[in-house]
C-alpha cells in the first residue's frame, strides 16, 4: 500500500549513481596557493609570459577580495590553502588517436556511459573530454577545421591561437569581476576554446564532458566561445563527478561573445556529486558564466539543467549590447537532500530594441533549498527593451524551501518588463491518479517533474534531452510531496 | 469477480462505510445511488486504494485476490479502473505520454510485452475512434484547461486504453450537460463486454438512461439499504431520497 507522505519521505533516498573513482597516476602541485604555484601551473603548461603575468595580476587582485556572502546558501568556509590547484593525468606523449588513451581513463568514460568510441561513432557530436584539468582527447577536429572552426582545449589555444586568447580572455568576465572569477583567472588549468568564423554555421553540437577526479583537486575551467558575424554554434557542457567525502571546489568561468547576427546556444547538464543524504561531501559549484551580444541582431541562449553539487552559485548572464539583440535563459534546478542552489540570471539591456526571456523552474525535495535570483536591468539608452520572466517552483515534501529574488532596474520608460512566479506542490492527488493508472510512485514523480520542466527541456539539443530527463528522474528517485 | 464482505472504512477516525456487502459478476453493470454523504465516493476510493482512507473491517476479493492487500498500481494492473469524479491536472504531461507509460506499466504487471511507439499509436487510434475523442485533446497537458465534458471523456478514453476488468465510474455525470453525458455513456457502452463489469456511482438517475444497469443499490449512511433492478432507479427519481430516511426510521 502507498501510505502517502511517509512513503514519499522514505523514498527520498536515492544514491548518487555515478559514485566511483578511478586510479591513475596524477602529476600534481603541492597543496596551497601562492605565486610559485601559479608559476608552476603556467610552467607546466608551457605558457607564454603574458599569460603568466595575467594570472599573477589576477592573483594579486584576488588577495584583496572577500568571499561573497550575499547568496542564500550556507557552507563552512573554504580553506583555499588546503586545495591542490594542479593535477594532470599522466601522459607521456601526445596522443594521435583515442586508442592511445590510458585504459583506466577509458574505463572511467565507459562507466559514465560516454565511451569515446561510442562518442566518435555517434554522428554529430564532437567531444573534448576534460579529466582533472587537462584535455585528453579531442575528436572531430579535422572535420571542424575544414570549416575554419577552432575547437580545442584552452591550453592548446594559448599555444596555437595566442592572438585570439589575448584579445578575448577576460573581455566579458574581467579578472576582477568577482572573488571566484579572480581565483579562476589566476589558477585555471584548462577548459575549452571555440571559435566560429564569419558566416559559418557549426554543423554539429560541440560538447565537453568535465569530470573532477584526483582527490582534493579544485577544478578551475575556463571556456571561451567566440562567434563571428553571422555564425551559429550550439555548445553542450555536461558533467558527472565521483563520490567524495571532502568538499571540492569548482569555480569555472565561461565567456561567450556573439558578433553581428551571430547566435550562441549554450546548454549545460550539471550533475556534480551532491553529497550524501546527511549533506556530507559534495561539490561546491561557484561559476561565473556570462555572454555578450556584442553585435546587432545577435543572440545568446543559456539552457541549464542543474541536478548536482552540494552548493550551486551560478548566474549565466547576457549583456545585450548590440541593438536588436536577444538573450534567453532557460533553467531547471533540482535540489534534494541537503543541496543548496542559488541560481538565476542577469539580463543587462544596453542596446535598443533588445529582448530577453527568462524561464526558471526550481524543484526542491528533501531538506534542500532552491533560490532563483535574477536581475533585469534596462539602461538609460536601451529604448524599447522587452523582458519576460517566469519563475516556477515545485516542492516535493514539506521540509524543503523555494525562494525567489527578482531584481528589476529600469532607467528607460519605454521598457516593458514582466515577471510571473508560481509555487506548487506535487499533490497526493496527482500521485494517486497515476497510481490508479498502474504507474508506481517513483515513475509518477518522474512524469510530473518532467512535465513541470518541459518548457526548459524542450530547449535542449535533442541528443541530450533524453539524458537530462533520465537525470531528473534519477536525482529525485522516489521523492514526492 | 468482485466480492465485498462487511466492509468498514473511514477517514481520520470517522467511520463512513459501515458494513458494505456487494457481489459483482462478469458482464454485469451495477449502479450505486444515494444522497450526498452516504459514502459513495468513499467506496470508490477504498476500492482503488486511496491511502487517506483506513479500512477497519471486512474483506474485498477481486478475481481471487485480496484487493485490500494490493498497492493502488497493482490493483490497476489486476484490472481495476477508477474514472475519477475530479480528474487531476498534470501540467506539461500530455495524455498520450501519460497513457503510453500507464499502458506499458500495466502490461509489464500482466507479464505482457511493452508496446513500442508504433504499436501504441495503433492502439490509441483504435480506442480514440471507439470513444470518439479528438487527438488534439490528447496532445494537450493532461486535463489542464479541459472543460468538464472533456475531462470525463478523457477518463473514458483512458479506460478504453487500459481495458479493465472492473471499471468504477465515480459520478461521471457530475457537472455535465445532457449531451456530454450521452457522449461519455456511449464510450462506456462501447467497451462493455461479457468479461468485464461496471460499477456506476451516481447521485442522479439520468446517467442510467444511457448506461443501463442490471442492478441498482441504494447506499445510505454507509450501508446498502436497498437493492433492485433498474426500475429502482426510476423509483428513486420520482420519490427522491427522503423516503429512505422515513423507511429507515420506521425500521
Amino acid at each position: 500500500m502507498n501510505d502517502g507522505l511517509s512513503t514519499i519521505e522514505q523514498q527520498i533516498t536515492s544514491d548518487y549513481k555515478y559514485g566511483f573513482t578511478s586510479d591513475f597516476e596524477a602529476d600534481q602541485a603541492p597543496k596551497g596557493l601562492n605565486e610559485d604555484i601559479i608559476r608552476f601551473i603556467s610552467g607546466k603548461k608551457n605558457e607564454p609570459e603574458w599569460m603568466l603575468e595575467w594570472r599573477l595580476k589576477a592573483y594579486r587582485h584576488w588577495l584583496k577580495m572577500e568571499v561573497p556572502e550575499w547568496a542564500n546558501i550556507k557552507y563552512p568556509p573554504v580553506d583555499f590553502q588546503n586545495i591542490i590547484y594542479y593535477s594532470a593525468p599522466k601522459q607521456t606523449k601526445k596522443l594521435n588517436s583515442l586508442d592511445e588513451i590510458d585504459p583506466e581513463l577509458r574505463r572511467t568514460f565507459e562507466k559514465l556511459g560516454i565511451s569515446l568510441d561510442e562518442q566518435k561513432r555517434l554522428s554529430g557530436v564532437a567531444v573534448d573530454a576534460v579529466i582533472d584539468s587537462v584535455s585528453v582527447a579531442t575528436t572531430f577536429r579535422e572535420q571542424l577545421g575544414e570549416l575554419g572552426i577552432i575547437f580545442c582545449s584552452m591550453s592548446e589555444a594559448i599555444q596555437e591561437h595566442p592572438e585570439l586568447i589575448k584579445k578575448y580572455i577576460g573581455s566579458v568576465v574581467p579578472m576582477t569581476d568577482n572573488f571566484y572569477s579572480a581565483l579562476n583567472s589566476a589558477v585555471f588549468t584548462d577548459g575549452s576554446f571555440c571559435y566560429i568564423p564569419k558566416g559559418v554555421r557549426c554543423p554539429m553540437e560541440l560538447s565537453t564532458y568535465f569530470r573532477i577526479n584526483a582527490q582534493n583537486t579544485g577544478q578551475f575551467e575556463r571556456t571561451l566561445i567566440v562567434a563571428e558575424e553571422g555564425s551559429y554554434v550550439s555548445y553542450l557542457e555536461g558533467c558527472t563527478a565521483p563520490m567524495r567525502d571532502e568538499n571540492q571546489l569548482h569555480a569555472a568561468v565561461v565567456e561567450l561573445i556573439a558578433m553581428d547576427h551571430a547566435e550562441i546556444k549554450y546548454s549545460t547538464v550539471q550533475n556534480w556529486y551532491p553529497g550524501d543524504k546527511e549533506g556530507k561531501g559534495g561539490i561546491y559549484n561557484f561559476v561565473t558564466k556570462r555572454g555578450i551580444c556584442a553585435g546587432v541582431h545577435s543572440k545568446i541562449s543559456w539552457t541549464q539543467v542543474e541536478t548536482g553539487s552540494a552548493v550551486t552559485w551560478k548566474y549565466p548572464s547576457c549583456i545585450l549590447k548590440g541593438d536588436h539583440s536577444v538573450g534567453e535563459f532557460y533553467s531547471v534546478a533540482v535540489t534534494n537532500h541537503h543541496q543548496q542552489a542559488d541560481t538565476g540570471t542577469k539580463m543587462i539591456h544596453l542596446g535598443k530594441n533588445t529582448r530577453s526571456r527568462i524561464v526558471s523552474k526550481g524543484i526542491s525535495a528533501g531538506v534542500s533549498h532552491n533560490s532563483y535570483r535574477g536581475l533585469v536591468s534596462v539602461a538609460k539608452n536601451a529604448t524599447n527593451a522587452r523582458n519576460f520572466s517566469q519563475c516556477d517552483s515545485l516542492l516535493l515534501g514539506d521540509r524543503c524551501g523555494a525562494h525567489t529574488f527578482p531584481y528589476i532596474e529600469v532607467k528607460n520608460n519605454t521598457a516593458q518588463v514582466e515577471h510571473e512566479a508560481t509555487t506548487s506542490k506535487i499533490g497526493e492527488d496527482q500521485i494517486f491518479y497515476c497510481n490508479q493508472r498502474g504507474i508506481d510512485t517513483e515513475t509518477a514523480v518522474a512524469l510530473i517533474v518532467n512535465g513541470f520542466a518541459k518548457e526548459v527541456m524542450n530547449q535542449l539539443p535533442m541528443e541530450f534531452a533524453v539524458e537530462a530527463q533520465k537525470l531528473l528522474a534519477i536525482t529525485l528517485e522516489g521523492s514526492v510531496g | 469477480m468482485l466480492q465485498i464482505k462487511d466492509l468498514h472504512a473511514g477517514i481520520e477516525g470517522k467511520e463512513i462505510l459501515k458494513g458494505i456487502n456487494l457481489t459483482i459478476r462478469p458482464g454485469e453493470v451495477h449502479a450505486i445511488m444515494g444522497p450526498n454523504g452516504s459514502g459513495k465516493s468513499t467506496l470508490a476510493s477504498v476500492l482503488a486504494g486511496r491511502s487517506d482512507y483506513e479500512v477497519t473491517g471486512g474483506s474485498v476479493d477481486f478475481l481471487g485476490k485480496d484487493l485490500l492487500e494490493l498497492a493502488p498500481e497493482a490493483r490497476a494492473g489486476e484490472g481495476l479502473f477508477l474514472a475519477f469524479q475530479y480528474p487531476v491536472e498534470i501540467p506539461g504531461l500530455s495524455t498520450i505520454n501519460f497513457m503510453k507509460t500507464a499502458v506499458n506499466e500495466v502490461r509489464k504487471y500482466r507479464g505482457q510485452e511493452v508496446l513500442d511507439a508504433a504499436e501504441f499509436l495503433k492502439l490509441m487510434k483504435e480506442k480514440m475512434s471507439l470513444v470518439n475523442i479528438d487527438k488534439n485533446l490528447l496532445t494537450r497537458s493532461l486535463n489542464e484547461g479541459f472543460s468538464g465534458g472533456e475531462k470525463k471523456r478523457n477518463e473514458v478514453f483512458q479506460m478504453a486504453m487500459l481495458e479493465p476488468r472492473l471499471a468504477i465510474l465515480d459520478e461521471t455525470d457530475s457537472g455535465l450537460d445532457i449531451d456530454a453525458i450521452r457522449i461519455a455513456a456511449a464510450g462506456v457502452n462501447a467497451i462493455r463486454s461479457k468479461e468485464n463489469a461496471t460499477l456506476v456511482i451516481t447521485h442522479y438517475q439520468r446517467l442510467l438512461d444511457y448506461i443501463v444497469p442490471d442492478f441498482v443499490h441504494v447506499l445510505y449512511n454507509g450501508r446498502i439499504v436497498k437493492s433492485g433492478g433498474k426500475e429502482l432507479a426510476l423509483e428513486l427519481e420520482e420519490t427522491g431520497y427522503s423516503f429512505l430516511k422515513n423507511e429507515m426510521n420506521i425500521a
